[in-house]
């Protein structure tokens, strides 16, 4: 089962790197965001926000993003490899079908990561000052969600079939989910409905912890609500995920 | 039935549910295929010989109906006839930039479970054969239509199956590349006595290619013989014989029905139809008779029927014109 996983992202990851603009195309964003837009929180007070500490609560919001967008898009490539035949040459094999999604999942979980550190890296010159090992920490927990949410999104691609129906739900669903979890301003600035809304929001408690991290404070409950909300929508993503591309090529 | 037989299906079934109600895409089929065979699914697009060939290759599920193939029950035990079949999708959209000949077939060879040193052998066996020696570190998207389609029957045949499904291999080639392939498909039963199963719209092919044909129309088989078989057992060859005078055409149609046994004689203004059973035995002893006669016909051709013949008078459609309809499930 590991060699046929480890194929199957060996394939995807080399068809990636061949490809490296799209690498960079997806850290474009949350750089764009972290030249233009993180320098104004600089000036603004309140939420913990004013100064040098601005970029220890934008930074993690943008690693989230990174995670939604890139993995939530993940289904595009599906829907490609569909059309080329490749699922289907695929499916015709007696490889397990979890191997299938997960060497996919798994490609994508690392590029997140490199994404990732690079993303941080590039922060650094602008003033982000953080926990070492909170930010290390932070991009484990954002692999985690980025396996879960690929998983999802390869699903979605599975059962829409083009992109036609996938583009409109993917920016249906991501746009609002990343809003709410206060990814450019902390939830605490909210006013209350808004701040009731975003706590059905599992996403709000992944940012939390990532935040939470960046400050070097592990022992704040947030840290522990925000890993295990991560560890289970993770893991049930996961296993919806895959459960989907089975019966999708039952 | 045999045991023996690589694909055995009983009553299968596939329905899909649509927005304007279920559509019955394969209504109940029986289909026996024995080792070594070629036989061809013919059929206008919608007939249901794609979704047959997704059913027995394990991707579809059937709504109903039993089938073993290569051995194993499809339902039951779908990975062990995934390890003994190959499956050629039809052509499909331009591929991946970055994706190389080679390390496409090697991938596709270890997901079939061979090592990695089992699947560069066998890559350096199977691009020769299918004419792709060279090539293996080519990109896919520089591939020609002649060469994209061998490949894909390379990816196929990297675990040496026993059965090989094909979907309409051929679609979307020009002429020569098309004999070329069909070389190649015949070589693999030749000299692999691998056992061929293939979808096509084309006649040609599948007179070129099958050793039965069966012809399937609305999700059901209506036919079932060998190309030669059909054609006879439809309507037999016809004999075009054209006269300059048209006095003379009653006279010839009278020699020709006591020289030969005919089974239809048409006159036109200008020519004689003359339908018999084999159209090659029975122009000589005409020509003689007519001859003999003092006539001689400004021109002879004989038509043996056209598979788009059988076709027509199997469901009372032509060919073409199903082919107009919806596209395959």
């Amino acid at each position: 089962m590991f060699t046929e996983m480890f194929v199957i992202f060996q394939r995807q990851m080399r068809i990636l790197l061949r490809n490296p603009v799209w690498v960079f195309f997806g850290l474009t964003q949350p750089i764009l965001y972290l030249a233009l837009f993180g320098p104004l929180l600089k000036n603004v007070s309140g939420g913990g926000l004013g100064g040098d500490s601005a970029w220890r609560v934008f930074v993690p919001g943008l690693l989230l993003q990174l995670a939604i967008f890139g993995a939530g898009f993940a289904g595009f490539g599906v829907i490609q490899e569909l059309r080329e035949g490749v699922i289907d040459r695929q499916r015709v094999t007696p490889a397990r079908r979890v191997s299938l999604i997960f060497g996919r999942t798994l490609s994508n979980m690392v590029t997140i990561g490199v994404q990732a550190i690079v993303l941080v890296l590039v922060a650094l010159p602008f003033g982000l000052s953080a926990s070492w090992s909170g930010i290390a920490s932070s991009v484990v927990l954002i692999c985690l969600l980025a396996l879960g949410i690929s998983a999802a999104s390869y699903a979605m691609g599975l059962i829409l079939k083009d992109e036609d129906g996938f583009a409109p739900f993917i920016q249906g669903v991501s746009l609002p989910l990343l809003l709410l979890s206060g990814v450019l301003l902390p939830m605490s600035l909210a006013p209350a409905w808004l701040r009731h809304a975003s706590q059905v929001n599992p996403l709000t408690y992944v940012v939390d912890a990532t935040r939470a991290l960046f400050r070097g404070d592990f022992g704040n409950h947030d840290v522990w609500i925000g890993a295990l909300v991560t560890v289970a929508l993770g893991a049930l993503l996961a296993w919806w995920g895959t459960r989907t591309f089975q019966r999708q090529s039952a | 039935m045999t045991e023996t037989d690589m694909i055995t299906a009983r009553s299968l079934s596939r329905s899909f549910k649509t927005k304007s109600g279920p559509v019955e895409a394969v209504r109940g089929i029986d289909l026996d295929v024995r080792p070594g065979e070629i036989v061809g699914l013919l059929g206008p697009n919608g007939a249901g010989k794609t979704t047959t060939l997704r059913m027995l290759t394990t991707l579809l599920m059937p709504s109903s109906g039993t089938a073993t193939v290569a051995g194993h029950d499809l339902v039951r035990e779908p990975r062990d006839v995934r390890r003994r079949i190959g499956y050629v999708s039809q052509v499909g959209a331009p591929p991946s930039a970055g994706t190389i000949v080679g390390e496409e077939l090697v991938t596709q060879a270890r997901l079939q479970g061979l090592s990695k040193a089992d699947a560069t052998t066998r890559l350096s066996e199977v691009a020769p054969r299918l004419s792709l020696g060279g090539l293996e570190r080519r990109a896919l998207l520089e591939l020609s239509g002649g060469q994209r389609r061998r490949f894909d029957i390379a990816l196929g045949l990297m675990h040496s199956p026993q059965l090989v499904f094909l979907d309409e291999p051929t679609t979307g080639l020009d002429p020569q590349s098309r004999a070329n392939l069909w070389d190649h498909i015949r070589s693999l039963r030749d000299d692999s006595g691998v056992t061929i199963l293939l979808t096509t719209h084309y006649l040609d092919e599948a007179d070129a290619l099958a050793d039965r044909v069966l012809v399937m129309d609305d999700g059901k088989i209506v036919a079932d013989d060998t190309p030669d078989a059909l054609k006879a057992r439809i309507s037999g060859d016809v004999i075009t014989l054209a006269f300059g005078v048209a006095g003379e055409l009653a006279r010839a149609e009278s020699v020709a029905r006591t020289a030969v046994p005919v089974r239809e004689v048409v006159v036109t203004d200008s020519a004689l139809l003359v339908t018999v059973d084999e159209g090659a035995v029975a122009v000589a002893p005409i020509l003689r008779a007519l001859d003999f006669a003092g006539l001689s016909p400004s021109s002879i051709t004989v038509n043996r029927p056209t598979l788009d013949d059988v076709f027509l008078t199997l469901t009372g459609r032509s060919l073409r014109e199903g082919a107009e309809g919806d596209s395959a499930a």
